[in-house]
């Protein structure tokens, strides 16, 4: 029989407002335990939650980002449950109005096409303190650094049915966010959490099956490869005909596979009720519109744009649009160097290589978006050729000065000159006259190769500097005179 | 001590000999501190005194009066319920759970009233987390009424209303989520004041029922709650449900008269529930009212004994979550030697709280548990909204509505221990206005057999004013208000 995985996913995204959701204490990330927490949020007694209004307007504005309908009066609820790091004995919480309604939300896939996922809701909330299990032997300690950092979380409909779908959605929502501005969306930080809603049917079928929820997935890799674990614990169980029991589920790293949580501390009624302590947050037309006028262009919007300006594919499109700085350092770059498509290449080719090796973000590239203007610009009009551009794009990422200092100071111009070049050429044919011969001799498929040995033999007396269009011109015309 | 008898003096006698200069604060203070040494293991009043804290702010207040600084209530002494945070003074809630906890930050009403110029002797008694009617379920033992010391002062501010009438402090804070001003300042033959919810912040009030908790003044006379009043309300930012509505001067309020004012007598309050002698004491003073000028209209609130049902899965709703962070983790009691989470959790809260707060978690508890939320607490608000409309309704054809603040004269101490229901019928009259979130004014209404019983007077929300000249009318016609309990007669 064959099965298809059926999946719904549950984001946490913390949002980076700069105090916490119902305190002034500050909402950072990495502070000494215990410094960041206020009576309010360590669950005083007497104390009582205040709204952060900027918290509110980043959940709006993810709703008008996903097209979703606003909730224009959504309120708060409380979601019992007793755990150390939930110093109140209850997490504030949206349960029953949620400030983001249904909404459809358009992911690209790497072949550039859309697949709409169904946003079920997304609502506000505050974030529980750690429980920190590694420091003191034997004993658990509690952070509550965390509790009440202002949450968004994210609810989609059973839509997705492979690893990559899910995987593409969560960088989607990763992108969206940023140019949002709304979070940091740093899955090793914790500020973008994934929950998988996960189950099997037989391939046709269209109810479903028992499901199970793996927590906390921290990375997009992971998320990958706990689907496919999960998938094959599943599918194993049912083709020995044990049905699936529904609970929450760790995916561990290390091994690879998913264990099951104590039932424990899943078999919960978190006995929601409306939170007293806060009014309803009632939302007017004007406000939401205020809130549209000021978002800035979306990932999907810039995309269309890019394709449409710059002649772009909808691959490289899709890649420079994945982060506002990714973008914007595109366009800075045009702007000085009109020739998108070579721009494009050089940041979805070397300069990510590079960034990715290093491990930096493209806000901290080395190779400022006028240097790598300059680079292509010298490429462009031919002074470098492209193999002389690696050395130069070397030389700018080490901090050498712009492309034309290099150029001068390492004397990289390309040959151009004619003369130059046909003694060169001559040089070349001279020293090699049994493969002279073998070229006027073979046929023109074999002709080709040997072409490619006469150019490497050039290029590597030139030191890489003799023009390659100029030179097969010159080559081809002194192999086929004789 | 000069003219001045303490077991009857009012905040605004006070006020005045301090602006004559006849009397300093420290002297007043100091007189105060003796009275609670003397009455006070009588009464079981006063659970913290800051004799040292009180003596310093009276000194300060008769500096800055000196220097003519001096705010509204300076170097006016005051207790304050042991539900408000104090910074510094251990605030307890009569519980064990806290015994021995002292916040780092005060309550927003106790720093208007310090802004205002108080001097706080202490902390009073009250029922556990304000959990009862009788003062009974204190940590501390109970509160006795100052007028029969075998009796209950009522609760859950039963020490602040039994510290009032015994003359220990001239005026303290309450708060009311059911009736908890009201019906011991019945009970205790003082005037009591439960403002519109959302009047006075509950920042720093250590919350039961969050919907329906109220601060208020509990005082001798309505003149003094105008005072107090005056002092404590006001928005607060650190309170989403404070109302942003202006502050009037109450106590100018309580100039004019109350001819033509409507008051409804809603028929339910005067039903079989009620002590007939407490029915004829009411009658008498709603005919003083009607001397005044009043007109009294016949009303029907129908819902009035559905109030108690609805209040009693709302508030302990409430109060379940509320009271989920007393874990033993971060603060107060924690039991020794946890052998696993649960185990902690589970003994330091059966340790930490007394039998009725547990009783009230676990019905809570039940009331929001899956399968029975819509049946319970569901319910329960659609029949709150409905309660409110009874009053709007009410309000229709009448200014204010009058009756008995508590269907009895204060009750045995022990008389109603085994029986939960017969004690939570004694807010038969006071919890449906804080379900409506009214405000709600209890006066002194006569003494049966040498007990005191109070008038109730509800307005519509945010229209104290009315209440309150109302009650201070009926103050300057009658003295049920000046009358004091043989115990704090006593000269010091």
């Amino acid at each position: 029989m064959s099965w298809e995985t059926v999946m719904g996913l549950e984001v946490h995204l913390q949002l980076a407002t700069a105090s916490k959701i119902f305190s002034g204490a500050a909402n950072k990330f990495g502070a000494d335990p215990n410094s960041q927490a206020c009576a309010v949020d360590l669950g005083m007694p007497g104390m009582l939650p205040v709204l952060n209004e900027q918290a509110v307007r980043y959940a709006v504005m993810f709703g008008l980002g996903i097209d979703a309908r606003i909730g224009k009066r959504s309120i708060f609820d409380r979601k019992n449950y007793f755990y150390p790091d939930l110093p109140k004995g209850y997490q504030v919480s949206q349960f029953f109005e949620p400030i983001v309604c249904e909404g459809v939300f358009q992911v690209p896939l790497s072949d550039g096409s859309l697949f709409p996922i169904r946003i079920t809701r997304a609502h506000l909330e505050e974030d529980a303190g750690k429980s920190v299990h590694d420091r003191f032997p034997g004993q658990t300690g509690v952070d509550l650094n965390r509790a009440g950092t202002p949450l968004l979380e994210i609810v989609t409909e059973p839509d997705f049915r492979t690893a990559e779908q899910a995987v593409a959605y969560l960088k989607a929502l990763h992108s969206l966010v940023t140019y949002l501005g709304i979070s940091d969306g740093n899955m090793a930080e914790g500020s973008m959490r994934c929950d998988i809603n996960l189950s099997l049917r037989p391939t046709g079928s269209d109810s479903y099956g028992t499901r199970t929820e793996i927590k906390n997935v921290n990375s997009f890799r992971f998320v990958e490869k706990a689907i496919a674990a999960e998938t094959a614990r599943q599918q194993e169980l049912l083709e020995d005909g044990v049905s699936i029991v529904q609970e929450t589920r760790l995916y561990d790293a290390d091994r690879d596979e998913t264990r099951s949580m104590r039932s424990k501390e899943v078999a919960n009624d978190y006995r929601y009720f409306p939170e007293p302590d806060l009014l309803p947050i009632v939302l007017t037309d004007d406000y939401i519109d205020s809130v549209r006028q000021a978002l800035p262009e979306l990932p999907a919007a810039k995309r269309e744009r890019f394709i449409a300006q710059y002649q772009l594919s909808d691959y490289d499109a899709a890649l420079l649009v994945s982060s506002p700085d990714m973008a914007a350092y595109f366009e800075k770059a045009v702007t000085l160097c009109d020739e998108p498509k070579a721009i494009a290449n050089w940041m979805l080719g070397d300069l990510s290589a590079a960034l990715n090796k290093e491990g930096i973000p493209v806000s901290q590239s080395p190779v400022e978006p006028q240097n790598l203007a300059g680079l292509v610009a010298r490429i462009t009009d031919g002074t470098l050729s492209s193999k002389l551009g690696k050395q130069v794009f070397e030389a700018l990422w080490q901090g050498e000065g712009s492309a034309d200092q290099i150029i001068e100071a390492r004397g990289l111009r390309q040959v151009s000159d004619t003369g130059a070049l046909e003694k060169l050429v001559a040089d070349v044919m001279s020293e090699n006259q049994d493969q002279v011969a073998q070229y006027r001799a073979a046929d023109s498929s074999k002709q080709k190769k040997l072409i490619g040995f006469f150019v490497g033999q050039i290029m590597k007396a030139s030191k890489g500097q003799a023009n390659p269009q100029l030179i097969n011109k010159i080559l081809t015309e002194a192999l086929d005179s004789d | 001590m000069n003219s001045l008898d303490l077991s009857s003096a009012t905040a605004a006698q006070l006020i005045s000999a301090l602006r004559a200069g006849t009397i300093s604060s420290l002297e007043l203070t100091q007189a105060y501190l003796q009275r609670i040494e003397k009455f006070n293991p009588a009464v079981n009043a006063v659970v913290t005194i800051d004799h040292e804290g009180a003596l310093a702010s009276a000194a300060a207040a008769d500096q800055a009066r000196a220097k003519g600084a001096e705010g509204p209530l300076t170097g006016v002494p005051l207790l304050h319920k042991d539900i408000f945070c104090t910074a510094g003074i251990r605030t307890t809630c009569a519980s064990k759970m806290l015994a021995n906890f002292e916040p780092p930050y005060s309550a927003t009403v106790v720093e208007k009233l310090n802004a205002a110029g108080v001097v706080t002797l202490g902390k009073t008694n009250m029922d556990e987390f304000a959990m009862g009617s009788s003062n009974e379920t204190s940590y501390f033992g109970p509160s006795f009424n100052p007028w029969d010391l075998k009796r209950v002062p009522g609760g859950s501010s039963g020490g602040s209303a039994a510290a009032v009438a015994a003359g220990l402090a001239p005026l303290s804070t309450g708060t009311d989520t059911g009736g908890s001003i009201r019906q011991p300042a019945s009970l205790c033959g003082i005037t009591g004041f439960k403002p519109t919810y959302g009047r006075i912040s509950r920042f720093g009030i250590i919350a039961f029922a969050s919907s329906l908790d109220q601060a208020g003044p509990m005082t001798r006379t309505v003149e003094d709650a105008a005072l107090m009043l005056s002092a404590m309300c006001g928005l607060d930012a650190n309170d989403s449900t404070s109302a942003d509505v202006p502050v009037p001067n109450f106590h100018t309020a309580l100039n004019g008269d109350i001819k033509g004012l409507r008051i409804g007598l809603p028929k339910e309050y005067f039903s079989d529930m009620l002590n007939a002698d407490v029915a004829t004491s009411i009658h008498a003073a709603l005919k003083e009212l009607e001397a005044e000028g009043a007109i009294l209209v016949d009303v029907d609130l129908p819902h009035t004994r559905q109030g108690i049902a609805t209040y009693y899965v709302i508030a302990p709703a409430e109060a379940s979550a509320n009271l989920a962070r007393y874990d033993g983790v971060r603060f107060g009691h924690r039991c020794d030697n946890p052998t696993d989470l649960m185990d902690l959790y589970a003994r330091s809260r059966s340790e930490g709280f007394g039998d009725e707060v547990q009783r009230r978690i676990l019905v809570g508890t039940y009331a929001l548990s899956a399968g029975f939320y819509d049946a319970y607490f569901k319910k329960a608000q659609q029949v709150r909204r409905i309660i409110s409309e009874d009053f709007k309704k009410a309000f229709e054809v009448c200014d204010l509505i009058a009756g008995p603040s508590a269907p009895n004269v204060a009750f045995p101490v022990g008389a109603k221990n085994d029986d939960p229901i017969a004690m939570y019928m004694e807010d038969v009259y006071t919890l449906s206005v804080n379900l409506a979130g009214l405000p709600g004014l209890s006066v002194p209404a006569g003494l049966i057999n040498d007990l005191p019983i109070g008038l109730q007077l509800i307005g519509r929300p945010f229209d104290e004013e009315t209440v309150l000249r109302a009650g201070h009318r009926l103050q300057l016609r009658t003295d049920h208000h000046l009358k004091t309990p043989q115990i704090g007669a006593d000269q010091s």
